[in-house]
């Protein structure tokens, strides 16, 4: 049962990304939406599977997945964000490499 | 449980199959890195709802695999998108 509640919630935040990445407007926008919601429900996916192979030593991977998940995520997230930072700042002229701030 | 699963796993593929349209259609390269970012996310989820549908636990690992390949190359487009290239 909790299993079944999980694999809903996990495709509602999935389709809410989807969706976000789909009609936003702005890359910045379409980045932030994927990032968090995708991420959220492939973590309820995940702790779903992890549930229903408890008893097999399986569970451990899923959690282990879970884990390099959250941990990967974000800092993807990050690089992408820089990255189209730099790229509108070079593309409209200004200095833009953060060597000069370091 | 099984129709559940089963419905799981079409919803699952058809959120995949539109992201693909950003990451074809994406004004920009910024736009298709996030699609794809987005597509080998979700594909995670997909990798770990058939393993629950056969009930073959191996495809737990083909996820694990699977987030860790997509971050190196989410990491390796974002830095050739930033300095123009990868090794430098």
């Amino acid at each position: 049962m909790i299993v079944e509640a999980l694999l809903i919630l996990g495709l509602f935040f999935l389709g809410i990304g989807t969706l976000g990445l789909l009609k936003l407007s702005n890359t910045l926008e379409r980045m932030h939406a994927t990032s968090e919601a995708t991420t959220l429900g492939v973590g309820f996916t995940v702790i779903a599977g992890a549930i229903k192979f408890y008893p097999n030593g399986t569970y451990l991977s899923a959690l282990l997945a879970l884990f390099f998940l959250f941990l990967t995520a974000p800092t993807g997230a990050h690089m992408i964000a820089r990255a189209t930072y730099t790229e509108e700042k070079r593309r409209e002229g200004t200095r833009t490499s953060l060597k000069e701030f370091l | 449980m099984t129709t559940i699963l089963e419905a799981s796993l079409v919803i699952s593929a058809l959120l995949t199959f539109l992201c693909s349209y950003r990451a074809i259609k994406g004004p920009e390269t910024a736009d298709r890195m996030v699609a794809l970012d987005a597509i080998s996310t979700n594909i995670v989820a997909l990798a770990v709802i058939y393993a629950m549908y056969t009930e073959r636990a191996v495809f737990i690992n083909v996820s694990l695999m699977l987030a860790i390949t997509g971050f190196v190359a989410t990491v390796a487009t974002a830095t050739y998108l930033r300095e123009g290239d990868i090794i430098q």
